[in-house]
């Protein structure tokens, strides 16, 4: 008898953890008390109560991330400029590779980028034609890498045979020409892996008498595949999906803007740059003085560059962004915020 | 038993323990890191998809074994905003509702992607968005409807033969017995293929879908069968008859077969598979007949009673309406192959009892033509009346 009621306590017990084990998977967590709903108003105009969290890379308000694409938009690195004897101006850089950081790129989102100067894209490096460029690079990664920029310059200087170990140094040196928009890049194999990871950045040219005076803005578009699947997760102009869109670019009316857009996208062959509210002359790599057209819309394949010169004839917010929406949808948006400038006011005055 | 000997036997049963949770202990305490070699990946799983007015609702499980924060939610592989309810940080095994505000389109496919902190992309995609149904009393009724439709009523029509199975000589009414093996045989490997094909779609790897039926099945198996073991002796003191404990039996098999068939119908009916589950519905009603045709032959043999035969295709057809209403307000996956699964075990025990029974009628042996061809037919009959499903 005594035997019978411990086998049925036994029942029991196996009864119920069975039954708490079966309740724990089966009923989702229990939230704790209610929280006070907030309304949140998505871009689209939709409108939801919740007492969650909020995830919205398009409506971000949140701190800055680790990229600045604030700063680098209007940010040209010109080089510690010395003379040489015949006259001629030497621009020195100095430009760290490392392939260890890993970088909040969208807000949540973490990814290991490769970098040029700690940042993606590296730094605008600027110099005027005929100029002697010095590149000063050393290698901080765990993997060789390398500066290969386009333009006209020695075999010895193109950056792709000379491969530069972790630790290594390497001096490229080159005369700045021709005159226009070129970028660099890390050319070390498997030379997709290396550009998607950010090593890559602009190299501007100027002619020797300048260009007109204008708001000048650099757009280096690109892409992110976090999950390495060959396929991008998030587009950009400057990196940081949607930035833009939540820090819109400020520019006046009746003021040049020149836009240097370089397309710098992997997996994806052909990239496009679509502006509202105005037209641009655009000029291919930048090497003309004669605009290619006048147009709102502009093709770009893998490393194509275009340098973009508008004005806007009316204040407020206008769009740019890829009219291919796959991207514009996954973070290559953004906004200019024109505002009437003091000389169209003095204008109608 | 003295108290030495009672302590003597305790200590040597959680001597192991204690040294088992001090290798443990050890294993993961603090400042322990040779284990930490490898790299161990997020994992999320999108449970359930749910189309409301304006908003797609998903329901995330973190099925890996490291924390993990959502940061981006996408339909169609755009990035849309969106809310997390409680939080968008998960634990292992928490789970949350992404709420995404979306003027869907009714009938059109849609993918829902979501994104970890590390920037990985997890997906689920659903063939046809219809609106989640909102539980009311109108929707009670259907459900009702359906789940009387595919348990009670064709297990009713079933229950009819048994006056054509009374009349029998004993050796047809052995091989209709052996043609039950046959059908419980193919019903509980029926359930099993089920509920190991809702595993493998909807449940996270993480609970060990095929694991979980071999262990629920065979635990199914054991209860009834002690259960099974005291219905049958207590009906040698009682007036309980064996063959009337046997028929029991097959009816509470049988009620949980049901229970799981009728999560799987009201599910697809929630899930908008309208067209699906009509057919469904007519296959399980024309499948279900031979379920009361398995009842009521044990019953022949006792004494006729046409209020026990009724309570008998109660028990087993019932809770496929209490199944149609769970399936169809909210379906668990889980919960659907467990049910499946003590289903599963439940018939097998059923079939093994039937055997054991016609053994005694028939001399200890089943080596009997009548026997072996009817299991034989009771399986093809089965298949056949299952390709309508």
């Amino acid at each position: 008898m005594r035997r019978n009621t411990q086998s049925k306590k036994m029942l029991m017990i196996l009864t119920s953890v069975a039954l708490i084990s079966t309740l724990y998977f089966v009923i989702p967590s229990v939230t704790d008390a209610a929280l006070e709903p907030k309304t949140f108003l998505t871009h689209t105009g939709l409108a939801i109560q919740t007492t969650g969290d909020i995830i919205d890379p398009i409506g971000y308000t949140g701190d800055l991330l680790s990229l600045d694409p604030e700063s680098y938009l209007r940010d040209f690195d010109y080089g510690t400029v010395s003379q040489l004897e015949d006259g001629t101006i030497l621009r020195e850089f100095t430009i760290t590779a490392r392939d260890d950081q890993v970088m909040e790129v969208s807000p949540g989102v973490f990814y290991n980028v490769w970098t040029f100067n700690g940042t993606v894209p590296g730094p605008t490096i600027r110099a005027t034609e005929g100029d002697l460029v010095r590149v000063h690079f050393s290698n901080e990664g765990s993997k060789s890498h390398t500066m290969h920029f386009h333009g006209i310059h020695k075999a010895e200087m193109d950056g792709v045979f000379e491969n530069v170990g972790p630790g290594g140094k390497f001096v490229y040196e080159f005369f700045a020409e021709p005159v226009g928009l070129h970028l660099y890049h890390c050319h070390v194999h498997p030379v997709e892996e290396h550009i998607a990871h950010g090593l890559y950045g602009a190299y501007i040219v100027d002619p020797k008498e300048g260009r007109a005076q204008a708001d000048e803005l650099v757009f280096v578009l690109n892409g992110l595949d976090t999950d390495f699947d060959g396929e991008n997760n998030f587009y950009g102009a400057n990196t940081v999906p949607f930035y833009y869109q939540h820090h819109p670019v400020e520019i006046s009316t009746n003021e040049l803007i020149r836009a240097y857009v370089v397309n710098i996208l992997e997996f994806d062959p052909v990239n496009n740059f679509h502006l509202h509210g105005t037209l641009f002359h655009h000029f291919p790599a930048g090497t003309d003085t004669v605009p290619a057209g006048f147009n709102d819309m502009l093709t770009m394949s893998q490393g194509d560059r275009e340098i973009l010169e508008f004005e806007y004839k009316y204040p407020g917010l206008y769009m740019f962004h890829a009219h291919n929406t796959e991207f514009s949808e996954k973070g290559w948006v953004g906004s200019f915020l024109v505002q009437d400038s003091e000389k169209n006011y003095s204008d109608e005055i | 038993m003295t108290k030495s000997s009672n302590y003597k036997i305790t200590l040597s049963a959680i001597g192991p323990l204690i040294l088992l949770v001090i290798v443990i202990a050890f294993l993961l305490g603090p400042g322990t890191s040779f284990l930490e070699f490898g790299l161990i990946l997020p994992e999320i799983n999108i449970e359930q998809i749910d189309f409301v007015e304006s908003e797609i609702q998903v329901i995330v499980r973190n099925t890996g074994t490291l924390d993990v924060n959502i940061t981006v939610a996408d339909i169609n592989d755009r990035i849309q905003p969106a809310a997390i309810e409680p939080d968008n940080h998960l634990s292992k095994f928490e789970t949350a509702l992404v709420r995404i505000p979306y003027d869907w389109n009714e009938g059109q496919p849609y993918t829902v992607g979501l994104t970890t902190d590390d920037g990985t992309r997890f997906e689920k995609s659903v063939d046809a968005a219809t609106l989640r149904l909102e539980p009311n009393i109108e929707l009670l009724g259907y459900l009702g409807l359906i789940g009387f439709l595919i348990g009670i009523v064709p297990i009713m029509i079933g229950l009819l033969w048994f006056s054509f199975i009374q009349r029998l000589g004993s050796n047809k009414y052995r091989f209709f017995l052996a043609f039950t093996v046959g059908l419980l045989l193919f019903l509980a490997f029926d359930a099993i293929e089920e509920a190991s094909k809702i595993s493998q779609e909807n449940l996270s790897e993480i609970f060990n879908g095929q694991l979980l039926i071999v262990t629920v099945t065979i635990l199914s198996f054991l209860a009834l069968f002690a259960l099974g073991n005291s219905l049958v002796k207590k009906s040698q003191f009682s007036k309980i008859s064996k063959p009337l404990a046997i028929s029991l039996l097959i009816a509470i098999g049988i009620g949980f077969h049901n229970f799981g068939e009728g999560l799987a119908v009201g599910a697809a009916i929630a899930l908008g598979h309208a067209a699906l589950s009509t057919f469904l519905i007519v296959g399980f009603a024309l499948h279900n007949t031979t379920e009361g045709f398995a009842i009521a032959a044990p019953m022949t043999r006792a004494k006729t009673m046409v209020f026990r035969l009724f309570c008998l295709g109660l028990i087993a057809g019932t809770p496929a309406i209490f199944g149609t209403w769970i399936g169809g307000f909210s379906y668990s996956p889980f919960a659907t192959v467990v049910f499946l699964s003590i289903g599963a075990g439940a018939i097998f025990q059923v079939a093994v009892s039937i055997i054991q029974y016609i053994r005694e009628e028939n001399e200890n042996t089943i080596s009997n033509i009548s026997i072996l061809s009817g299991i034989g037919l009771g399986l093809i009959v089965m298949y056949f009346t299952s390709i309508l499903i």
